[in-house]
């Protein structure tokens, strides 16, 4: 079975960002940049089906900026076969990458497309889903385990009460959770070989897709600030002040 | 302008999330249909017409639609978005809105806006990305606005309505995916999303065993339990109980934060509460920065206290 697995290149999870002063977006300069840690785990999971035999080969996609390069070595280096770099420097939005995914799977026709669940720069939380519907395959979401057996893959999937398992046939999408392991790290000697593995660069226009934004940010601003820091010196007070000034409780 | 909300449901009632949705689509537009695609969900639909702003009701109903799949209740909102004229569709940006909108939007190839938290005309949307720590505001150019909403941005619409309920014509199985189990954690206490008291235990409580001193303080102020990230990583508690980020986004009157260092991730989850009271040993902890009223010291001997306290 060959796996496609998207990528996304994002603002390290540890950087605290800051709103640029003309509020034109977040300042991204001279920023970590990292894979998105739910794309992470989508790697090691598709690594772990190709070490117990249920996948045969692991094609990495991202689609951005060249700089994305960097962020699929890395995932040859975590155990991924090849790479596809779909350059753009515009802004991509969700549809357009899974446009983009759409006409790759065309190309690649892989079992499983698998990625994380959300990026965390734009918590959209849409490309697995919009690329199953453009593709009219099942989708199982927020991925906590995954089973692949006789064309099929069993999904526990994460759901607002609890878990929820689905049953789903060949080809399909899995978006990932934050549970479903925990990637390792790319050893040097694998850092090493990544960088002999295939990388291939495609522009948007030779997969035919328009990948014209549908929304325009008009401004991004800091969120209100919490006036917090209030200290209550025992129990006794705390209760008084839930009860009286603040009026939470009865 | 037809508005169009999917409602989530579970064939019985309609879940809350669905009631903030309505809210936001009521400044959207006078004319909101609601959706109610289910199993024997009549009763959900009746529910539908008697919530205030709703001026119809279209309300599918086939044994395939009893288990939600993405595939099926897309379909089906897709077979009624065709010639409905909506301008706006929809949907609670909760795990089964999150799960099903995309799919619309992709096939009538149009841009989602997700987890709205402000409307500022037909086509201009404020929404929170990098989980919070900055807030966009979106101009949308498609024909069709396709939109999550976050609940705890847009009270709960109220009931008193009367409208109409049409039923539609179920669409066809899509048959691809079937839900073979469900693990639902078993609980007396309102939904955490929606209750007004969360009171969640973070690495500070030490074990599962431990978060049944929050569980006597909750039954005193009918609060729901959540948790931290950590506290679920460390198998203290399922992972349906996690407040942050990735975890449940939630606004009650009250947040009681126990043993919670504070990270950014779990502060995305719940800095919008009202009240927010910190107990911890650390002072240095940085919850305390965002609550209103800290209480430095060993919550061992500070729940017991607190749940005294109440009576």
């Amino acid at each position: 079975m060959k796996v496609l697995v998207p990528i996304k290149r994002v603002v390290d999870f540890n950087v605290k960002v800051r709103v640029k002063a003309d509020g034109t977006g977040v300042d991204t300069a001279n920023v970590k940049m990292s894979m998105n840690p739910f794309d992470e785990i989508a790697v090691e999971e598709a690594v772990r089906m190709k070490e117990k035999g249920t996948a045969t080969e692991i094609v990495v996609v991202s689609c951005g900026v060249a700089a994305c390069q960097e962020t699929l070595r890395t995932a040859l280096a975590i155990g991924a076969d090849r790479a596809i770099l779909v350059e753009s420097d515009g802004d991509l939005q969700p549809l357009a990458v899974a446009k983009l995914l759409q006409a790759l799977v065309a190309k690649e026709s892989p079992q499983l497309v698998i990625l994380g669940k959300q990026a965390i720069d734009d918590d959209a939380n849409q490309v697995g889903q919009m690329l199953a519907a453009l593709l009219d395959w099942p989708q199982a979401t927020f991925a906590s385990k995954v089973d692949i057996a006789d064309g099929q893959a069993t999904v526990k999937r994460e759901i607002d009460g609890g878990l929820e398992t689905m049953l789903l046939p060949l080809p399909a999408v899995i978006t990932t959770d934050l549970r479903l392991n925990e990637p390792r790290y790319a050893t040097l000697p694998n850092i090493m070989k990544a960088k002999k593995k295939p990388l291939e660069v495609v522009k948007p226009d030779a997969l035919g897709v328009d990948v014209t934004p549908r929304l325009k940010t008009l401004k991004v601003v800091e969120p209100a600030k919490r006036k917090g820091g209030g200290k209550v010196a025992d129990v006794k007070e705390l209760v008084a002040k839930l009860r009286n000034e603040a009026k939470v409780i009865a | 302008m037809s508005v169009l909300v999917i409602a989530e449901h579970d064939h019985h009632a309609l879940k809350s999330s669905t009631l903030h949705t309505i809210t936001a689509a009521s400044r959207l537009g006078d004319d909101v249909h609601v959706l109610v695609a289910g199993a024997n969900a009549g009763n959900a639909a009746q529910a539908a017409a008697q919530v205030a702003g709703v001026a119809k009701v279209l309300h599918a109903d086939a044994p395939y639609l009893e288990s939600q799949t993405a595939e099926n209740v897309a379909a089906q909102a897709l077979s009624v978005i065709a010639g409905g004229g909506y301008t706006h569709v929809l949907a609670p940006a909760s795990g089964f809105g999150k799960n099903a909108l995309p799919r619309i939007a992709a096939k009538l190839d149009v841009a989602q806006i997700s987890d709205i938290t402000g409307i500022e005309s037909p086509d201009t949307f404020v929404r929170p990305i990098y989980a919070g720590n900055a807030f966009a505001t979106v101009q949308s150019i498609d024909p069709v606005k396709v939109l999550t909403v976050r609940g705890t941005a847009f009270d709960v619409a109220g009931s008193g309505g009367s409208a109409p309920v049409a039923t539609v014509t179920p669409a066809p199985d899509a048959g691809k995916s079937k839900v073979i189990g469900q693990e639902l954690t078993q609980s007396a206490r309102p939904e955490l999303t929606g209750a007004r008291v969360v009171i969640s235990g973070g690495r500070g409580l030490g074990s599962g065993e431990n978060f049944k001193l929050l569980e006597a303080l909750a039954d005193k102020l009918n609060a729901a339990i959540g948790a931290s990230r950590a506290a679920v990583d460390a198998g203290y508690v399922p992972n349906d109980y996690q407040v942050g980020q990735t975890g449940k986004i939630v606004a009650p009157d009250l947040y009681i934060a126990v043993g919670i260092s504070g990270a950014i991730q779990h502060l995305a989850g719940m800095k919008d509460s009202k009240v927010i009271v910190a107990i911890n040993k650390d002072a240095e902890a940085p919850i305390f920065q965002i609550a209103d009223y800290g209480l430095v010291g060993d919550l061992f001997e500070l729940i017991p206290q607190f749940t005294a306290e109440l009576g």
